[in-house]
């Protein structure tokens, strides 16, 4: 049986709740603080690639363990077991697991003769973000087992992971993990001897970060070019191949047989309501010890940094801002990143998210204009151009981002910059306009100070800027400029 | 504005699957109006919609609201769901709508005073509809600029103008078979293209120069020639053995079932009557030269030269060519049979022989299937015919079925590429004999088929073999007429490539057995162009009448000017035997004059007068003649009995054929020169050289737009 161990850490967890008695003696509700996710709760025992990552360390470390038993448990129960856990995507989007894998199994999906996918999303490609490499690198027997299980929930007949072409020891591991699962009888004809069939193919992609994108992995996998498919139909009606598919990333996949077996109530256990359980934070820029860690999820993110990687450079006090979830989330200031936690809902209502995990913390000496429009850049270039808001937006939001650098733009165009961010952002077919215009948004939203500092001290060593950056002085003075080029707009601060 | 389309789906070689089988209508809400569509059915279109492609929803131009969607929705991606709300008029629809049309332009050269696109650009209108007044992009880093590709003589490339809807993209693939025509690059950097520097050979390519919603892919013959905000519109359509013609500024969107969304635009790029030595005067051979002469004195040398040579009877002949309207013809006959002859040939191999399908029932020598029925068909064998040259859009329909269905296609014939897969069977009379024997997987398949279709090429009945082939294939027919021959479903079906052939057919315009074997003394070549010059007696009178000076006219002791087909409102038969009208575009110019009325006149100097003084009477005679001939835009079914009596007919009269054993080839070589008014243009030949002779068309070569520009 497979049944949660009740875990030492939560009694402890529950001991050290101060009590305070009010003059009425009812009791506040116990202040629970989370984070300090202990060894023998770690999901990932091998991220650090510090033991051996085949066949026979993964069965050390108790993959494929009784694997067979929660195949026979059903569809239906594993996918019980994951909705009670409360794991939700960790690709970005956080979409409850269970649900999604449930979606699958439609009523008479029997009748269904086609066969059915799973396609693990192993392309990270998101700036910043690292933690699939390590389960690829370290874990890869997890992630195998982790199609089997996760297949077996949505019955899928195989799996199909595509993985960025750029990690190449990640796929060697990976393929050599296949197979050795394939040569111990864990998948393949009859896996682990539970009577279901189950293949496991890889594929590497060639290095487009359109294609983490789930439909246009699809595609990729296809053999087409990498740009997304509208939904609806949704992949899983008409997915790879057209046939039923759920899309998952890495690390969903890779946690699902050991929330099985120790029970969707110990996974549960970790994080708030609805954010719970463990996951991979990827901690990068300018700390004292950048790592990849598992932690419990809302851990403080002042206490993630603070524990695990030594602090901000030059301390706390020298931070500057965080990104949070990786390039395509808006940069929180040192104010919201003291108070936030490391999940789903927090960073939500900090007006940012938890994206991939992947937290970018950048020190005072961060030039954040410039980070923020080498993003614009990322996203120009990773524009697969099929979509006209986010062809046309990223590039002339790379323009503007770039001339703001140098403060080569005018005050109104801030306005319009945040304007155009709108009119890509939910505009197009796939989230990567979303993407491209939430960190400009984070950047006005609480640097805009910064970025006019910037405008009004070129203005005043370089002289008067019209809109899209010509200056004023450039302008023919026998022609007439029109009225739209913003030549005679006075700026505070500017001598007439 | 707004469109509903039911777009039906189904599994294929395409590898797309339905999402769900067509089932009741279902009811939603249009800014406010219930709407009852069937389901399946999506909302609107914009740039990178069009009929009959895959659905993208790239250009982001048809957003609308859904109510309780947090964001708008490309409607043209969007299936109708029961009892949602949409709304198009809606201040976010607008607010959005005229974002993405600024994004569009941003990147636009906005040449729209020296774009051949100008006025009837989808760009114009719609940023009239929802753009701004003024621009914000003013960036220094300027616009995007893309080098122009080189697609051909046909297609004008100024890829600048490009806003990427993929329209041609997805055209080429889909429908042309094209599949060197994709995108290149990403994001801003994504650029339409061969992805090699190659032309686009297909002859559907012309088309995508009607898809492009901006002025990247125009017209090269035409680049600069009308604004187009000023130009008059015309439309003449005529269905030639399913051929599209269209002198027209524009444009390809047909009515009617018949009619398919793409046209071939070959015809239409080559008929540049102004630029080509046309015929606009009578003229009457003296010595090795031709003088022009009134039509008194051209029509009275007629009538001396029927005369001097003596011609009674049968030695009077008439040979019908490929451009003859059903007036024409109808006249022709009439006036030849009052001359006391039956020698009426066509202009064809072995025309002056009647055929071997005879003329007496219609099903014999017609597409009985349809041209949209060709879509039901489960496996289509192709006898001696390659429809991709004979029938460029009804080829469309094929490979559209190919690769949405499980269609089979079985080809006996010359090798040919037909942009879809078929099985080969072989090239002459034996593979016929297999195939009916049963011999092979696609006798097999075809034998298992619920709607099998056989389509027999017009140029089969020109072949040595092409009686035995007819009549073991009548046999076959006859045979097989459980699947083949239903009340619902008619599988025999003869594919004309001439415009002029089944009218002819349908006409009775065909020699009898005796008149066959005569020599003529006379000869009256109506738009004969394709006549062999030897077949023609050196001391037999000729007379000419057409509109271009090709081959028949230098065989002529006279020659009179007619007008082309887009110069009169006559009357054509198609393929499938529905007779459609044209219309007249232009005047005929000079003293060229409408076909039949040439004949009146002769008929009048010859003292036959014909019976009919205007177009009204000739069509009361032709609907003597057959109704179906003036009852116009219909296709009229023969019906099951009388198909399978047709069917004896064509055994009975073919049973003494012997075979040869000679393959069955393929009519058309080259694909943009088959008559002389494709002869005769300049485009046309561009197009010979650069897709039929492989020669390196102005690839690189300096000054090549300026021949067209």
């Amino acid at each position: 049986m497979l049944k949660a161990s009740k875990s030492v850490a939560r009694i402890q967890r529950q001991a050290n709740i101060s009590i305070r008695r009010g003059l009425a003696t009812v009791a506040d509700p116990p202040v629970r603080r989370y984070g300090g996710l202990k060894d023998q709760d770690r999901i990932f025992t091998n991220a650090y690639c510090r033991h051996d990552h085949g066949i026979k360390g993964a069965l050390s470390r108790g993959d494929w363990h009784r694997t067979k038993d929660i195949l026979l448990k059903g569809d239906s129960w594993i996918i019980q077991t994951i909705k009670d856990s409360g794991l939700r995507g960790r690709g970005g989007a956080g979409f409850p697991s269970g649900l999604k894998w449930s979606f699958m199994n439609k009523p008479d999906w029997q009748k269904d003769k086609r066969p059915r996918y799973l396609v693990v999303n192993a392309d990270e490609g998101e700036p910043g973000t690292c933690k699939d490499r390590e389960i690829l690198r370290g874990d890869p027997h997890k992630l195998v087992e982790g199609c089997l299980v996760a297949g077996r929930a949505m019955n899928a007949t195989a799996a199909y992971i595509y993985i960025r072409g750029e990690f190449f020891q990640e796929a060697s591991h990976l393929q050599q993990a296949i197979d050795e699962a394939y040569k111990g009888g864990f998948i393949g004809k009859d896996a682990c001897g539970s009577g279901y069939s189950f293949d496991v193919y890889l594929h590497r992609g060639a290095g487009a970060y359109i294609c983490g994108e789930e439909t246009a992995l699809i595609e990729s996998l296809e053999g087409k070019q990498g740009k997304p498919r509208l939904k609806p139909p949704f992949p899983a009606d008409v997915g790879l191949f057209g046939c039923p598919t759920t899309v998952a990333n890495v690390e969903t996949v890779a946690v699902a047989p050991t929330i099985c077996r120790r029970g969707g109530s110990w996974f549960a256990s970790f994080g708030r309501e609805r954010n719970q359980g463990t996951k991979l934070f990827c901690i990068s820029g300018h700390v004292n010890n950048p790592c990849v860690v598992e932690e419990e999820m809302s851990i403080p993110l002042k206490d993630l940094i603070e524990r695990h990687c030594g602090g901000v450079r030059g301390g706390w006090d020298n931070l500057l801002g965080i990104i949070p979830g990786g390039s395509s989330v808006p940069v929180l200031p040192i104010d919201k990143c003291s108070e936030v936690l490391m999940d789903y809902d927090s960073l939500k209502d900090a007006q940012s998210g938890l994206g991939t995990g992947a937290v970018i913390v950048m020190d005072k000496s961060t030039d954040i204009v410039s980070a923020i429009a080498r993003f614009s850049s990322f996203y120009k270039h990773e524009s697969c151009g099929q979509c006209t808001p986010c062809r046309e937006g990223t590039t002339w939001m790379m323009n503007m981002m770039n001339r703001m650098v140098e403060g080569r733009a005018h005050r109104r165009e801030i306005d319009m910059l945040l304007e155009l961010t709108k009119q890509v952002e939910g505009r197009t077919i796939c989230a990567l306009g979303d993407a491209a215009a939430w960190p400009i948004q984070g950047l006005m939203r609480h640097f805009r100070p910064e970025v006019e500092a910037r405008i009004d001290a070129f203005r005043a060593s370089q002289g008067g800027v019209m809109f899209g950056g010509r200056m004023i002085h450039d302008a023919d003075p026998t022609l007439a400029i029109p009225d739209n080029l913003g030549a005679n707009l006075v700026e505070p601060g500017d001598r007439v | 504005m707004l469109r509903l389309v039911s777009r039906p789906s189904s599994t294929g070689r395409l590898g797309k699957v339905s999402t769900s089988a067509r089932q009741a209508d279902i009811t939603l809400t249009v800014d406010g109006k219930e709407v009852t569509v069937p389901q399946g059915t999506y909302l609107l279109f914009a740039f990178c919609y069009h009929d009959r492609r895959n659905v993208d929803a790239c250009s982001s131009m048809c957003l609308v609201e859904v109510e309780r969607s947090p964001k708008p929705v490309a409607s043209c991606a969007m299936p109708a769901m029961p009892g949602s709300k949409v709304f198009t008029n809606t201040p976010l629809v607008h607010e959005a709508r005229e974002g993405v049309m600024e994004f569009l332009l941003a990147n636009h050269p906005l040449d729209c005073p020296i774009c051949d696109q100008g006025g009837e650009c989808d760009l114009q209108d719609q940023s009239m509809r929802y753009g701004s007044d003024r621009t914000r992009f003013h960036e220094i880093t300027g616009k995007r600029a893309v080098e122009n590709k080189d697609l051909g003589p046909l297609v004008k490339t100024s890829m600048n103008r490009c806003i990427q809807c993929t329209r041609c993209v997805r055209f080429a693939n889909e429908v042309a078979g094209v599949e060197e025509l994709g995108t290149t690059g990403r994001g801003n950097d994504l650029q339409i293209g061969m992805y090699v520097e190659k032309t686009m050979d297909s002859e559907l390519s012309g088309n995508i120069v009607d898809l492009c919603p901006v002025g990247a892919l125009t017209s090269k013959p035409y680049a600069f020639h009308v604004q187009t905000m000023g130009a008059k519109k015309y439309r003449i359509h005529r269905c030639h053995g399913c051929r599209w013609f269209e002198y027209s500024r524009r444009l390809s969107r047909c009515p009617g079932d018949a009619n398919p969304a793409s046209n071939q635009r070959r015809n239409a790029l080559c008929l540049r009557r102004l630029e080509i030595p046309a015929l606009d005067d009578a003229s009457i051979k003296q010595g090795d030269r031709f003088v022009a002469a009134s039509w008194e004195e051209a029509l009275q040398r007629i009538a001396d030269g029927i005369a001097s040579s003596g011609a009674t009877g049968n030695e009077i002949q008439a040979i019908a060519g490929h451009f003859a309207d059903t007036e024409s013809l109808v006249a022709l006959k009439d006036l030849i049979n009052r001359l006391g002859s039956d020698n009426l040939a066509l202009d064809q191999t072995n025309g002056s022989a009647p055929p071997p399908h005879g003329v007496d029932v219609r099903s014999n020598y017609l597409f009985n299937s349809t041209i949209p029925g060709v879509e039901e068909a489960d496996a289509i064998l192709l006898v001696g015919t390659n429809p991709r040259h004979e029938a460029a859009v009804l080829n469309s329909r094929i490979r559209k079925s190919w690769l949405h269905t499980s269609l089979e296609v079985g080809l006996i014939g010359e090798r040919a590429d037909t942009a879809y897969g078929y099985d080969y069977l072989g090239a002459d009379s034996k593979a016929l004999a297999d195939f009916i024997a049963g011999k092979g997987a696609f006798a097999a398949k075809f034998k298992a088929a619920k709607r099998p279709l056989i389509i027999v090429g017009s140029a089969l009945a020109e072949q040595p073999d092409g009686a035995a082939a007819y009549n073991a294939l009548a046999k076959f027919v006859e045979k097989n007429k459980d699947s083949l021959i239903t009340p619902q479903w008619n599988g025999f079906s003869v594919l004309h490539r001439i415009a002029s052939r089944p009218a002819a057919y349908e006409t009775g315009f065909v020699p009898s057995k005796k008149a066959a074997s005569t020599q003529p003394k006379f000869v009256y070549l109506l738009n004969a162009d394709e006549v062999d010059p030897k077949s023609i007696p050196a001391n037999a009178f000729v007379v000419y009448q057409g509109h271009h000076g090709d081959l028949g006219a230098s065989l002529a002791d006279v020659c009179l000017p007619a007008a082309a087909y887009t110069e009169k409102a006559m009357t054509w038969v198609n393929t499938e035997g529905r007779s459609q009208v044209g219309r007249a575009a232009v005047p005929p110019p000079g003293a060229s004059r409408e076909d039949w009325k040439i004949i009146r006149a002769l008929s009048e100097v010859l003292d036959s007068p014909l019976p009919y003084d205007d177009v009204l009477s000739l069509r009361d005679r032709m609907w003597d003649i057959s109704p179906t001939l003036v009852r116009y835009d219909v296709a009229e079914r023969t019906s099951p009995e009388v198909a399978v009596a047709g069917l004896q007919t064509i055994a009975a009269n073919t049973a003494s054929a012997k075979v040869s054993g000679k393959p069955f080839l393929k009519p058309i070589s080259n694909f943009y020169q088959t008559d002389p008014i494709s002869r005769a243009s300049v485009t046309m030949a561009q197009c010979t050289r650069a897709f039929v002779k492989g020669e390196d068309y102005g690839i690189s070569e300096k000054g090549s737009e300026a021949a067209y520009a």
